[in-house]
């Protein structure tokens, strides 16, 4: 019985931390859709919104709906900017070339925020605005930062799911993943598309940063790279370019590492991932809900 | 023996149908015209015949080898060579290198032959330029043989793809749409150059061609396909007061 | 000799450099630090050229290069450990080794990824580097004196300005002959086109294969020189920054071109270090600010990259 309790309690721990990373993945998965390439500054933009929140909650005692509004529109602006600046005029350029820059910019971002006149390369102990409780269901304990977490996201999902199937802009996202000329031709603004996929998938994984400031309290400059490759591989298994694929992508993977880190060896809980990550690129290349591609 | 039989070839994409149940033959040293409206199927046959796709259903036959399922690059070792409708070229490589690419495929030295520079490797580097340049002079391309590829005219392209090919020593040649974006002066010339090709260096052919102009000049016999499935087949002649035939090409250019 | 034809012009131009850096160097006016920052480059440049024949001929997007140069330092340091190594002549074997291994995993590696394309096989050789990454920072469960992340201490100081040069003329040269031989050409091809490469005879997997392999060699063999000449090594030398090094001296020196790598890796190296020396301390963490800053232009600018195709007459690369 306790093993029961204890594996329960560990997947409720994976799916918290599955919950970050899906709204991460979100953002991969969309931005990949539009425009086919891996925005390895996704995983920094999580860590912009993070470091967001502190300010706002440490230095400004903002109230917690303003600090989830504002948190997200500066991330969702910071992806704009980034769009427009860095890729954009690197529409027509090899790909090669695009996945350079995106880890450019990851690394400017990084390497610029952890200048001692911003964000300084330290932990920074994340400010709780409330205080932690846990409720026991005699099985399991869940805290109420877990249910915050699940609930926002459960939240933020739906909407989602309303803005990509059934709304104007959401077709034209869908669209344009499908194939650009062919949207461009049916009066689909396909650039201001392609930024609005930009501005929201930011504004989900700034979302994230805030949810994961609350779960794990200690942020960092470099805090980005780990969970951003993570929720990366987790949008490639639940397959890259659909969104119910990033959601379950991402609770496998926060699942996965939460168990490894409670039942082998908590520093082995990076490489399994990695593991996974040859594994589903070696036998289903195209994820969980992709179909089988033919080659030419 | 026959140089290629085609047997119930069948290939779909996703819910599209693009080849159905395609049957036929070509006989060494025939020309045969692979024609149809656009989106008939044609390129799909070709790369079905390359290995570039695999068939759903149906078999191929090579001088009465099996290569149904062949893995692409074997095409080149078994005596067939193929050009791309939409030119591709190696761009990074000049107008020599790319015709050296096919025959270096052919011939055997292994990695410590290169890296020792063994009197092996000289003399097939050196013999594959000499066969390169040769092919390169019958067809007046000699002189730019240092350019890059792509640099060249598109009629010079053009005719480069169909070096490149002639380079694998095939015995079997596809040719697919040689003619494209090409005007009637320079179609003319493609055509003696094709004929004189196909003497010179006993080839069975393969084409796909829009331009009537040219492949009823140039083809012993032609195949028509229509939405992936053969509706006529016969020498020039027949197929131009074919009915289903013209049908078919409702709405589409027609000269003869 | 015929491995070294063609070749003269550049051992006689690597000759007097050697001549040159040597007199440099027991001339007094360079110190110690500034000879290791010189050897340095060199192993940087050996490992460059392995990363541009992977990708800068091949055209195969690898960012996780930096994990084979680590297994070579490492698989290296630990033989000459297990042997009690200390001389040049019985070093030389387990140097080779060390690159030979690193290319078998490489090969072992890539008989699933390099199938990927290339923006997958990106992500994949990320992801196997920060998997060696792990498995380094965890390997003193398996040896203690490798130290995992308290990082590896006493290797013996092998390395010096003859070793270096006499390997790296010699794997330039062989890379060279390679380049201009068929294989070259096929790999330029799959990068070209690849599905244009399979319709002309070239068996691109087992190309892609070689290339990718023999990329890893080279790693492996600019690894085992590093870690006996800074005789320390720790993983963190070996994560996805020194990934970016190599690509970012490939790309600047050129894709394809021998000759740019040599001169990028010079210049990078001599960038960073003048760095180092000339900026005051607080302004250090700077760099990596204008790195990233820099490499972006660089991709609006010359995605292919300032030297690409070009060898160098003067240096006696190019093709005779």
């Amino acid at each position: 019985m306790e093993v029961l309790g204890y594996i329960l309690q560990q997947l409720v721990n994976g799916l918290q931390l599955g919950a970050i990373y899906a709204l991460i993945a979100l953002g991969y998965t969309m931005v990949y859709g539009v425009l086919r390439l891996i925005n390895f500054a996704h995983g920094d933009i999580f860590m912009f919104g993070s470091f967001v929140a502190y300010y706002l909650i440490a230095k400004w005692q903002m109230p917690l709906y303003l600090v989830f509004v504002i948190t997200m529109a500066a991330t969702a602006l910071l992806g704009l900017v980034v769009e427009k600046v860095a890729y954009k005029p690197l529409r027509g350029a090899p790909r090669i070339s695009l996945l350079i820059t995106a880890v450019g910019v990851s690394l400017f971002l990084e390497y610029f925020l952890s200048l001692d006149s911003m964000f300084t390369p330290n932990y920074i102990a994340f400010p709780r605005p409330f205080d932690v409780v846990a409720y026991d269901l005699s099985l399991v304990a869940v805290t109420n930062i877990q249910l915050i977490i699940f609930s926002v996201t459960a939240a933020s999902l739906f909407l989602l799911y309303l803005l990509v199937y059934r709304s104007k802009h959401g077709r034209a996202m869908r669209a344009v993943s499908h194939n650009q000329e062919t949207a461009s031709l049916m009066g689909i603004n396909v650039d201001a598309t392609i930024s609005f996929t930009f501005a929201v998938g930011a504004a989900l994984a700034g979302l994230g940063g805030i949810l994961y400031g609350f779960a794990y309290p200690q942020i960092n400059v470099f805090m980005g790279i780990m969970p951003g490759i993570k929720s990366f591989i987790a949008a490639v298994l639940g397959g890259i370019g659909l969104v119910h694929g990033a959601v379950l992508g991402g609770l496998v993977i926060g699942v996965s590492e939460v168990f490894v880190s409670a039942f082998l060896s908590s520093s082995l809980r990076d490489g399994v991932i990695f593991v996974i990550l040859l594994l589903v690129l070696l036998f289903r290349p195209n994820g969980f809900f992709g179909k089988r591609r033919e080659k030419v | 023996m026959k140089a290629l039989v085609v047997t119930g070839l069948s290939k779909s994409f996703g819910g599209v149908q693009a080849v159905d149940d395609l049957s036929f033959s070509v006989g060494e040293h025939e020309a045969v015209g692979l024609i149809g409206p656009n989106g008939a199927g044609k390129t799909t046959v070709f790369n079905l015949l390359t290995g570039f796709y695999r068939p759903d259903s149906g078999a191929i036959e090579f001088f009465g080898k099996s290569i149904t399922h062949m893995p692409p690059f074997h095409a080149v070792s078994l005596g067939i060579a193929r050009t791309f409708q939409n030119i591709r070229l190696f761009a990074s490589l000049s107008v020599l290198k790319n015709v050296l690419v096919p025959i270096l495929g052919r011939i055997g030295y292994g990695p410590h032959a290169a890296i020792f520079q063994s009197k092996n490797y000289l003399d097939a580097e050196e013999a594959a330029i000499v066969k390169a340049m040769k092919l390169l002079d019958f067809f007046h391309l000699s002189h730019k043989a240092d350019l890059l590829a792509v640099s060249l005219p598109y009629g010079e392209q053009r005719r480069l793809e169909l070096v490149r090919a002639l380079a694998a020593d095939p015995k079997l040649l596809l040719i697919d749409e040689p003619g494209a974006g090409m005007n009637p002066r320079e179609v003319r010339g493609l055509l003696d150059e094709i004929r004189e090709v196909k003497k010179s260096f006993r080839l069975t052919i393969l084409v796909i061609e829009h331009q009537m102009g040219l492949i009823m000049n140039l083809a012993d016999r032609l195949v028509v396909l229509d939405f992936g499935e053969k509706i006529a087949e016969g020498t020039p002649e027949e197929i131009r007061k074919d009915r289903k035939v013209i049908e078919a090409y409702l709405g589409e250019e027609f000269t003869c | 000799m015929t491995f070294l034809k063609g070749a003269k012009r550049f051992l006689i131009v690597s000759a007097v450099v050697y001549i040159l850096l040597k007199c440099l160097f027991l001339s007094g006016l360079a110190t110690e630090y500034v000879q290791q920052v010189v050897l340095y480059a060199l192993v940087m440049i050996l490992g460059s050229l392995g990363l541009n024949v992977i990708y800068g001929y091949t055209g195969q997007f690898s960012l996780g290069h930096a994990a084979f140069y680590g297994i070579g330092a490492y698989s290296s340091a630990c033989l000459t450990h297990a042997f009690g190594v200390d001389s040049v002549y019985a070093f030389l074997p387990i140097l080779f080794f060390g690159g030979l291994f690193s290319g078998l995993i490489g090969y072992l590696i890539g008989v699933p990824i390099l199938k990927l394309r290339d923006d997958f096989l990106a992500i994949a050789t990320l992801g196997f580097g920060m998997l060696v990454r792990v498995l380094l920072d965890n390997s003193d469960k398996v040896a203690d004196v490798v130290g995992g992340s308290r990082g590896f201490i006493g290797i013996p100081r092998i390395t010096n300005l003859e070793l270096v040069f006499v390997v790296l003329v010699f794997l330039v040269v062989v890379t060279r002959n390679l380049i201009f031989s068929k294989y070259g050409l096929f790999w330029q091809c799959i990068k070209d086109d690849e599905l244009a490469s399979t319709a002309f005879g070239i068996d691109t997997a087992r190309m892609k294969s070689m290339a990718f392999s023999y990329g890893c060699f080279l790693a492996g063999i600019a690894g085992g020189l590093y870690a006996h000449l800074y005789t320390f090594l720790h993983p963190s030398n070996f994560d996805l920054l020194k990934s970016i090094d190599f690509l970012v001296i490939v790309i600047v020196g050129g894709m394809g071109s021998i000759t740019g790598t040599i001169f990028a890796g010079l210049l990078w190296v001599g960038f960073i270090e003048g760095l180092r020396i000339a900026l005051p301390s607080g302004m250090l963490e700077l760099r990596w600010v204008f790195i990233p800053i820099f490499l972006i232009i660089l991709m609006m600018l010359r995605p292919y990259g300032l030297l690409a195709q070009k060898e160098s007459k003067f240096l006696g690369i190019d093709k005779t």
